[in-house]
């Protein structure tokens, strides 16, 4: 099972039993809420629509150093998405930071990942909303 | 089929940066006439599979064409693995300095 | 000069304490080399030939006396007595041991200075024009923008792990200095019709395994907009650069596949979404980025004495002709001093040498140093009636090669003597042509030349846009060089072209000198430089005296 990471530490994955859809399967139509897996070269124009149907949004990480699920994040959040947004595979406690600061809400790891790379590691860095370079420059900062 | 080119296994020390190579004895070694001669193709594989279990050693191993001199030591075979045996060309330093 | 603020100051600090922290879990292992790599680019640490090599990032190339007695410092202590200043405007130290540089990097933090991205797939250390705030020629400075790139992309979390890296270059003079054209994106400071400041984008351009030049993607663009601007180009460069292969992975690639006009309309959409909800940026923050710029308090004063200087010494005449710039107040001269002495390395300087350069800043030009892409180190701002002053100095100390400009005026990347990714080596090239041409004393004869070179196929050495490029690699175990012809880093930017096989380390001087040779037999007189007459001829003579034997040529 993935461990998932919050601000707060490692928390088991609520959802561990949930079956994740993709957009393809998406844009057909649901009838509940459902768990989406956005692929990280999926183009998420269309999503605002489906927003009220989300109950997470998941974007992949295939290896740490492929970044376009940072600016896909970006992406969802500034078409409106507020709901749980989860970063998911192989990032390492050093990107806890920009996962946050990029707009999702939590990393689900796996267990060897997770041993590894244990709580304190990823707990170390959960300060990252002090101020950052991109909020000083601007106005809201 | 291709003859094989012995081998030796090269890497750099973690802490110093510095160019070392795996002698007989599963030491490293600052010198390559010290290096442990593979002349079989996956016995050299081999030994390279397990050197690169040593996480807090060395960086990047790799397998580095020699050939074995009279004097039974092994010596560089390209331009790149010799000058990796001395030091950078322009000022006396790295391992032609230290000799 | 832009002061770090207390921002800067924690920011860099605690990226020291987050660096040494992971080093020490490298050490004990609980990071692999397999992610530690990336986080140790991210600070400038590479893994070379011999020995580590820390990358140390000087903002636009822009540093005061403290800083450059700090780089002195950090040589003597831990590293060999030197440093190496790059095509980057950087500064690298070749010998650093894995253990110190935390203490190298607190060091620089001591300055204002680090080596945060400096390596890795980021948003690189921002260059622009060497001779900012100082040249003639210049319609606006471009280092407040340049700094307020280097804040906006620093840590910047969408961007630390693009496709590949990604170079920023400003210029804000029509003569471009920067190469602006060479890079991912360069930004030339324009004014529209009305008069009013903007920017002229151009993305795209790059050396390295596909030479390319920067194409325009938008003419004007108001510099408030700049940030959104720039975020909506590395946004779809981000989700649409390659992957698959990291010698397609950079924008130009991007570029050339999707087209210019299908990217641009990309970016202009995503910049339309991103300008909507942009807050703007913080007035207050830009208006101290343009009053740290604010030109020193110069003083204009008389220099009979640099006249005098000029009739009555040669060698005082000789230098001032080739390593003295127009400065934009009448009074002053912008020096720039050779890391070029004949058969020494391009770009190195020695700790006592930075020290002097430091004094000389202090002493004679307002506080400021500048490093060059070129390699050089440039006094900015120094009185003429100081400069005979300054001269007498510098050659002192071995500074005064009077070759800015000339053929031993070289640039080349460290090739196999340092490089882990060099196919051949550099540095013995670049001093063998400089000791050739002075001893042949033809270096004042041919005048105004760019050899550039380069050690592998990546091209730090910027060998495409050098009059005559030089690329060494690695032909059936023997280095080779091959050469090009009629390259061009300004705003004519122009890639060189392949002029034929390649020669031998031995056979590559001589083919210099028939190369040279045909040029002084065929220019139309002396006023003709080099690439003039390559313009003009055509590259006819030139591969013939390179190939004197090879008929196939002529057809």
């Amino acid at each position: 099972m993935k461990t998932i990471v919050r601000d707060d530490g490692f928390h088991l994955d609520d959802l561990a039993e949930e079956v994740f859809i993709s957009l393809e399967e998406l844009k057909l139509g649901v009838e509940t809420p459902v768990c989406l897996h956005l692929a990280n070269d999926a183009d998420p124009a269309e999503l605002p629509m489906f927003f009220p149907w989300l109950k997470l949004v998941r974007i992949p990480f295939p290896n740490f150093a492929d970044g376009r699920g940072f600016s896909l994040a970006a992406r969802v959040r500034q078409l409106g998405y507020t709901g749980r947004l989860r970063a998911d595979g192989h990032l390492i406690a050093d990107q806890y930071p920009q996962v946050r600061r990029s707009g999702f809400d939590e990393v689900a790891i796996d267990e060897l990942h997770a041993a590894r790379q244990p709580e304190f590691q990823w707990k170390m860095r959960t300060g990252w909303r002090g101020t950052s370079y991109q909020q000083r420059l601007l106005n809201s900062g | 089929m291709r003859k094989f080119v012995p081998k030796v296994i090269t890497t750099n020390d973690l802490m110093e940066g510095d160019v070392i190579y795996l002698a007989e004895d599963g030491s490293w070694t600052r010198k390559f006439g010290e290096a442990q001669v593979f002349t079989a193709a996956e016995i050299a594989d081999e030994a390279l599979a397990k050197v690169e279990q040593q996480r807090d050693i060395h960086v990047g191993a790799y397998l580095a064409d020699a050939k074995v001199e009279k004097d039974g030591r092994p010596r560089p075979v390209h331009f790149r693995e010799r000058f990796r045996t001395l030091g950078p060309s322009n000022y006396f330093h790295g391992k032609q300095a230290e000799e | 000069m832009y002061k770090y603020s207390e921002f800067d100051e924690s920011f860099v600090r605690a990226r020291v304490t987050e660096f040494r922290d992971q080093v020490a879990r490298r050490i004990d292992g609980s990071l692999t080399e397999e992610e530690f790599k990336p986080l140790r680019l991210k600070n400038g640490l590479y893994l070379q030939l011999h020995a580590y090599m820390l990358r140390v990032a000087i903002p636009y190339g822009t540093l005061n006396s403290r800083q450059m007695r700090q780089l002195a410092m950090i040589a003597d202590r831990w590293d060999k007595g030197y440093g190496h200043f790059t095509t980057r405007q950087n500064v690298q130290y070749n010998w650093p041991k894995l253990a110190d540089v935390p203490d190298i990097l607190e060091a620089l933090a001591d300055v204002s200075m680090h080596a945060i991205q400096t390596s890795g797939n980021c948003i690189r250390n921002v260059t622009a024009d060497h001779f900012a705030g100082a040249a003639a020629d210049e319609i606006e400075d471009p280092r407040p923008i340049a700094e307020l790139l280097r804040q906006w992309s620093t840590d910047h979390p969408e961007f630390q792990y693009l496709p590949r890296k990604f170079k920023i270059a400003v210029t804000g003079s029509p003569k471009d200095r920067a190469v602006t054209r060479a890079h991912d994106i360069g930004i030339r400071m324009v004014r529209n019709s009305s008069g009013e400041p903007g920017c002229e984008i151009l993305i795209g351009g790059g050396l390295g395994r596909t030479p390319m030049v920067g194409k325009v993607v938008r003419d004007f663009l108001p510099t408030g907009d700049l940030l959104p601007y720039i975020e909506a180009i590395l946004r779809v460069y981000n989700l649409q650069g390659r992957r698959d292969n990291k010698y397609k992975a950079r924008i130009k690639i991007l570029v050339h596949e999707t087209g210019l006009e299908e990217l641009k309309q990309q970016i202009e959409a995503e910049f339309a979404a991103r300008k909507a909800l942009f807050p703007g940026i913080n007035m207050k923050l830009i208006e101290n980025l343009e009053s740290a710029f604010a030109p020193p308090g110069h003083d204009p004063k008389p220099f009979h004495n640099f006249i005098d200087r000029t009739r009555h010494d040669p060698a005082f005449r000789a230098w001032a002709g080739t390593n003295l710039s127009e400065h934009r107040i009448a009074e002053y001269s912008i020096v720039t001093v050779s890391l070029k002495p004949v058969g020494g390395t391009p770009g190195d300087a020695t700790s006592k040498q930075m020290n002097l350069l430091a004094d000389l800043a202090e002493r004679y030009a307002h506080d400021e140093l500048r490093v060059s892409h070129e390699q050089n180190i440039i006094l900015p701002h120094v009185a003429k009636s100081d400069v005979p002053k300054v001269f007498d100095l510098l050659n002192g100390a071995g500074l005064a090669t009077a070759n800015v400009g000339l053929i031993s005026d070289i640039i080349a990347c460290p090739g196999m003597d340092y490089c882990a990714l060099a196919t051949a080596r550099s540095i013995p090239v670049a001093q063998e042509i400089s000791k050739r041409f002075d001893e042949l004393r033809l270096e004042r004869e041919i005048g105004p030349i760019k050899i550039k070179i380069s050690g592998c196929i990546n091209a730090c050495g910027h060998h495409h846009v050098g009059h005559i490029g030089i690329l060494g690699l690695d032909r059936k175990g023997v280095e080779n060089y091959q050469i090009t012809l009629g390259g061009d880093a300004t705003e004519n930017a122009a890639i060189g072209e392949r002029a034929g096989p390649g020669f031998s380390a031995s056979a590559l001087v001589p083919a210099l000198e028939r190369l040279l040779d045909a040029y002084l037999e065929n220019r139309a007189g002396p006023d003709e430089s080099f690439i003039e007459s390559y313009r003009r001829l055509g590259s006819l003579p030139f591969k013939t005296a390179l190939y004197p034997s090879d008929t196939r040529i002529a057809a």
